[in-house]
C-alpha cells in the first residue's frame, strides 16, 4: 500500500460527479455513498491536507492537518482540523490527549505575534519592529563579542572562545533549523551552547 | 533507541524502569500492548510510583528513586549465580574475555585512582593489558582471574537480594521475581527490551543507570535483536535530532568533539582519534573520523577551509573546561560573568533546577533574547505574579527581547524520533501576526552581525565573514537547502580510489551516503551520520511507503533512519558466530556464505565474515564493553551511589555523598539538604494530559489537568494531618511551593535500611503563563547538581519537607 494517493485526492475523485458509482464499486451501500459524496467532500475536500508530525513527544505520531487555504501556494491558510495519520506505521491514526488537542495549541491565546522589548527596570513589554529588534540584537552581540572574545589563551594557543554570551537551543525545531543555528552560533565562537538533551 | 517503536511488538519481556511510557509516550506504548496481546509478552514496571504503566503490568515492583544501579547490579549477580547468561553472545560479542591491568581495583565504594580534592579519578589503570602484538590480551575460556568477566562477578557480588532490599526498599521476594523473569531472557529465543526515559537520566549517576541495564542486556544477548535493545524513549519531538546535530557545548555534529585547548593544533587533535583496532581485523569505524571532521569543516567554511590552514581548525572555539553546560553557564551568570543569553524554544525558569538561582542569574544579565511561539515564564521572568513569581521588577536591569516564532504546523523540515527515523513535515498554516521561522531569524541575526563585522572589523571576524552562506535567498535558507548541505556533496569530482578512471560522483552532486566522504577536502557534509537523508534519489526523509515485508516492524521504505537507513543498531549481533539468527523466527539479517542480507541494512560491512569481524563496529574492540575502560568518569563498572540528597546514608560507604566525581559548585553545596531537616524523598514526573510547559497554553489540555498538585501516600498524609484536596507547603533547602494534596494508594512508604522512606511526587506542568491555573513546579525545589558524565541535573531524587497550609496569594 503506497499512500501517495492522499485521502483528499481520493475524495476529490469520489466527489467529482461519479461519486455514487465509484464508492458503490468500492463496496459502499448506496445510502452511505450518497451521504459520503456530499458530506465528506464538504468537510475535507475544500481544505488543504498537509502531512506533519506531532510536535510534542518523540514517538513522533503522524498527523494530517487540514486548512482553509494553501500556504504552500502562497495563500493565507487557517488550520481548521488536525487528526492522526492512519497510514503512519507508528501511531496508525491514533493520538494521545496531547496530540488530539494540537489544533488548539496552534491557536493558543498566548501565541506570540510581534517582537517585543522590555527595557531594563520597566514593568512591561513594548512592541518593536523586526528591524528594531534584530538590529539591536546584532549590535548587542557584536559589542559584547568584541569586548570579551578570547582569541588566544595565556599560552598563545588560538582558542576563539566567547564565554560571555550563551545560546540555549530548542528541542522541537527541525534538524535543518538546528543546523542553521549551529552554523551561526559556532562561527561566532559561542561555547555555552546547549539544548534540552542535557536536562 | 537502538530499535524502533514498531519493533517493540517483537518483544517477549518489556521492562519499563526509569520511565512511564503509558502516560508519557502513549502512542508508542501501544506497541507494548501489541506485544502483550499478540506475542504473549510480559510487562514489568519498576518505579517508586504505581504509574498507569504499572497498572497494566504483569509485575510491578516498587523501588526508591536513585537506587536503580543497586537493583540492576543485583539482577546481573542473579544471572551470573544462576547461569542465566547467553554464553556464546557474552564470550564473543562483549569484552568479558579481555584482561584488565593489574593496577585496577574497587574498594570501599571507590575505584582505583580517586583524588578527593579534584573529585576525579586518575583512570590510567582502568584499561586492558596490551600484548606485544599491540592488541588487547584476551582469555576466551574466561578463566583468567583478571578477565573482565571475573572482575564483574566480584564487583556485583555485594548486591545480594538482601542488599537490594536494604538499599532500594524493594521487598526481596519482588526483586527475585523480577530478576527471575529478566533472567529467562538469556535464552537465545527470548528477547527483553528496556524502555527508559528521564527517570534514569536525571540523576547524578544517570549515565551509569543506563549503562547497568545495557550490561544486563548484553549478558542476556538482547542487544541488536528484534524485540530487544536499549530504548531511550527521549523527550521532545526533536531532542534526538538536536543531539545528533550536536547542539551541545562539547560536540560537533554527528558526535564529533569540539576541540579542547590542549589540542593546540589539528595534528594534536587527530593524534588521539586514530581509533586503531584493539583486536585483529576489527572494523573500528571511527577510523574514518578525519573524513567526517574535514567534511564538516568544508560545510561550515567552504573554500576558506583548506589543507594549508588545516581546514580552518583554528576557526573552531576550543574548550578550557569539559563543557559550558547549562548548569555551568547559570553558575557563571550568577557570578556576573555572563552578559547576554538566548533561549530558543526553551523555558529555563521552569525547566532548570533551583528556580531561585535561575531567576537571580537571569536578573544579572544585561540582555536576554527569547525565540518562542509562546509567552514563556522565562521571557516574563521579571514580571511579578504574587507568590507565583515574587520578583522586584524595578530592580531587574535585564533588557528582554522577545521574538515570536512559528510552530511545527507552520514550517517545513525534518524531525528525528526516538527510533532515529528522520521524518519530513510540511507547513499547513500561516503564522500568527508577524511570527517568523527560526531559519529566517537565525539568518537575520547572522547577516546583520556579518554586516557589522564587514563595516567595522572587530574581534577575529574570519569565522563569521567566511561562514558559507550561499543560499538562494540568504535572508532565509530553506529546509531543502539545509538538508542537502547536511547530506553532503562532492566539491570536486570523486573517482574510485582504486581505479581513478572510474568516476564515483560528479562535482557538485549530492553524496549517496557517508561512505563517499573524503578527508582531503573534496567532500562536504554538515552531519555525517545523516548523510543519505537527501541524495540524488531525492528527499528520503519524505518517503511514505509503509510496506513491511513479513511484518518485522522495520518499515525500511518509510522515511529515512540514521545511519544509512538502518532500523536496528548492532543488528549483526542478532545472528550467531556462523551468521545464523539466534532465533530464526526473528531474523533480521543472515550470512549466506558470501554476504549479509535480510530485513534491515546490515550493521557491518556486507561481506565481513561472521567469524572475523565483531558486531560492535564503532568500538575499537569490535565487541561491546561490560568494562568501560576509562570512558566513564565515575567508573568502568557501575557502582551504587546515593543521590546528593538522600533519606538514608550510602550503606556501602556512609562517607560518600552523592556520586564522588559529580561536579558541584561550592555555592550549591551549601544548599544541599539533609534527611534530619528534610525527611521525605521527592521526585518529579509528567502527566499524560500535558507536555512540559507547552500544553498549559492550550485551553483543552488546561481543562483536562487544570491545577498543580503533589502526590503523597495515605500513610504520610495521616502522619502529617494532610487531607485530600487540602493545601500543603512543600519545601527544600532551596525553595518553597504550595500545592493541593493528592493522597493516593499509588505511592507507598518504602522500608530502606530499616527506615520508612516516604516519597513525594511532584508533577511539572505549571507556571504563571498560559491557560491553566497558576501553579508551581518541582524545580523551585530541585538541586543544582548534574550527572557525573553529562551534567543532566538530578531532578528525580531530592529531599523535601511537607506540612498543611493555606492557599497561595496571587491566583
Ligand atoms: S500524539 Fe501523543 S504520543 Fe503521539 S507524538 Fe504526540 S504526544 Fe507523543
Amino acid at each position: 500500500m503506497n499512500m501517495e494517493l492522499s485521502r483528499r485526492s481520493f475524495l476529490k475523485v469520489a466527489g467529482a460527479g461519479v461519486a455514487g458509482t465509484t464508492l458503490g464499486s468500492m463496496g459502499f451501500g448506496d445510502a452511505e455513498a450518497a451521504v459520503a459524496a456530499h458530506v465528506r467532500p464538504f468537510k475535507l475536500a475544500t481544505t488543504t491536507e498537509t502531512r506533519n508530525t506531532c510536535t510534542y513527544c518523540s514517538v513522533a505520531c503522524g498527523i494530517l492537518i487540514y486548512s482553509k487555504g494553501d500556504v504552500r501556494k502562497g495563500e493565507t491558510a487557517v488550520i481548521t482540523h488536525i487528526e492522526g495519520d492512519a497510514d503512519h506505521p507508528t501511531n496508525r491514526g491514533t493520538l494521545c490527549p496531547k496530540g488530539a488537542a494540537l489544533k488548539d495549541f496552534v491557536h493558543a491565546p498566548t501565541r506570540l505575534k510581534y517582537p517585543m522589548i522590555r527595557k531594563a527596570g520597566t514593568d512591561k513589554f513594548e512592541r518593536a519592529s523586526w528591524d528594531q529588534a534584530l538590529d539591536r540584537i546584532a549590535r548587542l552581540m557584536k559589542d559584547d563579542r568584541d569586548a570579551n572574545f578570547i582569541a588566544k589563551n595565556e599560552k598563545g594557543v588560538p582558542v576563539n572562545r566567547w564565554t560571555t554570551v550563551g545560546f540555549l537551543a530548542a528541542s522541537a525545531t527541525s534538524n535543518e533549523t538546528a543546523y542553521a543555528t549551529y552554523k551561526v552560533v559556532r562561527s561566532a565562537g559561542i561555547v555555552a551552547f546547549d539544548n534540552q538533551a542535557r536536562v | 533507541m537502538t530499535n524502533a517503536w514498531t519493533d517493540i511488538k517483537n518483544s517477549d519481556l518489556v521492562v519499563v524502569m526509569g520511565g512511564n511510557a503509558a502516560e508519557a509516550h502513549p502512542c508508542g506504548f501501544k506497541w507494548v500492548t501489541e506485544a502483550k496481546a499478540h506475542r504473549g509478552a510480559k510487562l514489568i514496571v519498576v518505579d517508586p510510583r504505581y504509574t498507569r504503566t504499572a497498572s497494566v503490568a504483569d509485575y510491578y515492583a516498587p523501588i526508591r528513586q536513585g537506587t536503580d544501579i543497586a537493583f540492576l547490579n543485583g539482577v546481573i549477580k542473579y544471572c551470573i549465580d544462576n547461569d542465566k547468561v547467553q554464553w556464546e553472545y557474552t564470550k564473543n560479542f562483549t569484552n568479558a574475555a579481555y584482561i584488565v591491568k593489574d593496577g585496577f581495583g574497587y574498594k570501599d565504594g571507590l575505584f582505583t585512582g580517586y583524588d578527593e580534592t579534584k573529585r576525579d579519578y586518575d583512570r590510567s589503570s582502568w584499561d586492558y593489558v596490551i600484548g606485544d602484538d599491540g592488541f588487547a590480551v584476551v582469555d576466551m575460556t574466561l578463566q583468567h582471574p583478571r578477565c573482565v568477566w571475573n572482575l564483574l562477578k566480584e564487583h556485583v557480588s555485594i548486591y545480594t537480594p538482601e542488599m537490594v532490599e536494604r538499599i532500594c526498599g524493594t521487598p526481596k521476594d519482588k526483586f527475585l521475581k523480577v530478576a527471575e523473569m529478566m533472567a529467562e531472557c538469556s535464552s537465545p529465543t527470548k528477547n527483553m527490551t528496556s524502555m527508559y526515559a528521564l527517570g534514569w537520566t536525571q540523576h547524578s549517576s544517570g549515565s551509569q543507570n543506563i549503562r547497568t541495564m545495557a550490561m544486563l542486556q548484553l549478558i542476556l544477548g538482547n542487544i541488536g535483536v528484534r524485540g530487544g535493545g536499549m530504548n531511550a524513549l527521549r523527550g521532545h519531538s526533536n531532542i534526538q535530532g538536536l543531539t545528533d546535530i550536536g547542539l551541545l557545548s562539547h560536540l560537533l555534529p554527528g558526535y564529533l568533539n569540539i576541540p579542547t585547548e590542549k589540542e593546540v593544533d589539528f595534528p594534536t587533535y587527530m593524534s588521539t582519534r586514530g581509533f586503531k583496532p584493539l583486536r585483529p581485523g576489527q572494523t573500528s569505524y571511527w577510523q574514518n573520523y578525519k573524513k567526517f571532521f574535514v567534511s564538516f569543516q568544508k560545510a561550515m567554511w567552504g573554500a576558506a577551509a583548506t589543507p594549508e590552514n588545516n581546514f580552518a581548525y583554528d576557526y573552531l572555539p576550543k574548550l578550557d573546561v569539559p563543557a559550558y553546560d547549562v548548569l555551568r553557564i547559570f553558575e557563571m551568570m550568577d557570578e556576573g560573568k555572563v552578559n547576554g543569553y538566548f533561549c530558543q524554544g526553551f523555558n529555563p525558569v521552569l525547566a532548570f533546577p533551583n528556580r531561585g538561582k535561575i531567576t537571580r542569574s537571569l536578573s544579572k544579565l544585561k540582555w536576554l533574547v527569547t525565540m518562542d511561539p509562546l509567552e514563556t515564564e522565562t521571557s516574563h521572568f521579571w514580571e511579578n505574579h504574587g507568590d507565583y513569581n515574587d520578583v522586584d521588577t524595578a530592580s531587574i536591569q535585564t533588557e528582554v527581547i522577545q521574538l515570536p516564532t512559528t510552530c511545527f504546523a507552520e514550517e517545513e523540515g525534518s524531525l528525528t524520533n526516538s527510533g532515529r527515523w528522520i521524518q519530513w513535515h510540511w507547513p499547513a498554516g500561516s503564522p500568527p501576526g508577524e511570527a517568523q521561522h527560526d531559519n529566517w531569524i537565525m539568518g537575520q541575526i547572522f547577516l546583520r552581525m556579518r554586516e557589522l563585522y564587514r563595516k567595522e572589523g572587530g574581534a577575529f571576524p574570519d569565522p563569521i565573514l567566511n561562514l558559507s552562506w550561499d543560499y538562494a535567498n540568504p535572508q532565509e535558507p530553506t529546509a531543502e537547502e539545509l538538508a542537502k548541505e547536511i547530506n553532503g556533496r562532492a566539491i570536486t569530482q570523486l573517482t574510485d580510489p582504486t581505479d581513478p578512471t572510474k568516476v564515483q560522483v560528479e562535482a557538485g552532486k549530492l553524496l549517496v551516503n557517508f561512505s563517499q566522504l573524503r578527508d582531503d577536502g573534496s567532500t562536504s557534509s554538515g552531519c555525517w551520520i545523516y548523510s543519505g537523508c537527501w541524495n540524488e534519489h531525492g528527499n528520503n526523509m519524505a518517503r511514505r511507503d509503509n510496506h513491511d515485508p513479513d511484518d518485522t516492524g522495520a518499515y525500511l521504505n518509510w522515511t529515512f533512519a540514521w545511519p544509512l537507513n538502518r532500523r536496528t543498531l548492532y543488528n549483526r549481533a542478532s545472528a550467531d558466530m556462523n551468521g545464523k539468527p539466534w532465533d530464526p523466527a526473528r531474523k533480521i539479517i543472515e550470512w549466506d556464505g558470501s554476504k549479509w542480507s535480510g530485513y534491515d541494512v546490515p550493521d557491518i560491512a556486507p561481506t565481513a565474515k561472521p567469524q572475523d569481524v565483531g558486531p560492535f563496529i564503532m568500538n575499537q574492540e569490535g565487541v561491546s564493553r561490560l568494562f568501560a575502560r576509562g570512558l566513564m568518569r565515575d567508573g568502568p563498572f557501575p557502582a551504587h551511589y546515593e543521590p546528593f540528597e538522600t533519606p538514608i546514608p550510602n550503606v556501602l560507604n556512609p562517607k560518600i555523598r552523592g556520586n564522588p566525581v559529580a561536579r558541584v559548585f561550592q555555592n550549591d553545596v551549601k544548599q544541599f539538604g539533609t534527611a534530619d531537616e528534610f525527611p521525605y524523598a521527592a521526585t518529579s514526573y509528567r502527566l499524560t494530559e500535558h507536555f512540559h510547559y507547552w500544553t498549559k497554553h492550550n485551553p483543552v489540555n488546561a481543562a483536562l489537568q487544570p491545577e498543580f498538585f503533589v502526590e503523597i501516600s495515605e500513610e504520610l498524609a495521616k502522619e502529617k494531618g494532610i487531607e485530600l484536596g487540602g493545601w500543603v507547603r512543600v519545601w527544600s533547602k532551596r525553595g518553597s511551593i504550595k500545592a493541593k494534596a493528592v493522597v493516593t494508594k499509588r505511592i507507598r512508604p518504602l522500608m530502606c535500611d530499616g527506615k520508612a522512606v516516604h516519597v513525594v511526587g511532584i508533577p511539572l506542568h505549571w507556571g504563571f503563563m498560559g491557560a491553566a491555573k497558576k501553579g508551581f513546579g518541582p524545580n523551585s525545589l530541585t538541586p543544582f547538581v548534574g550527572d557525573a558524565n553529562i551534567e543532566t541535573p538530578e531532578y528525580k531524587a531530592f529531599l523535601v519537607n511537607i506540612e498543611p497550609t493555606t492557599a497561595p496569594v496571587g491566583v
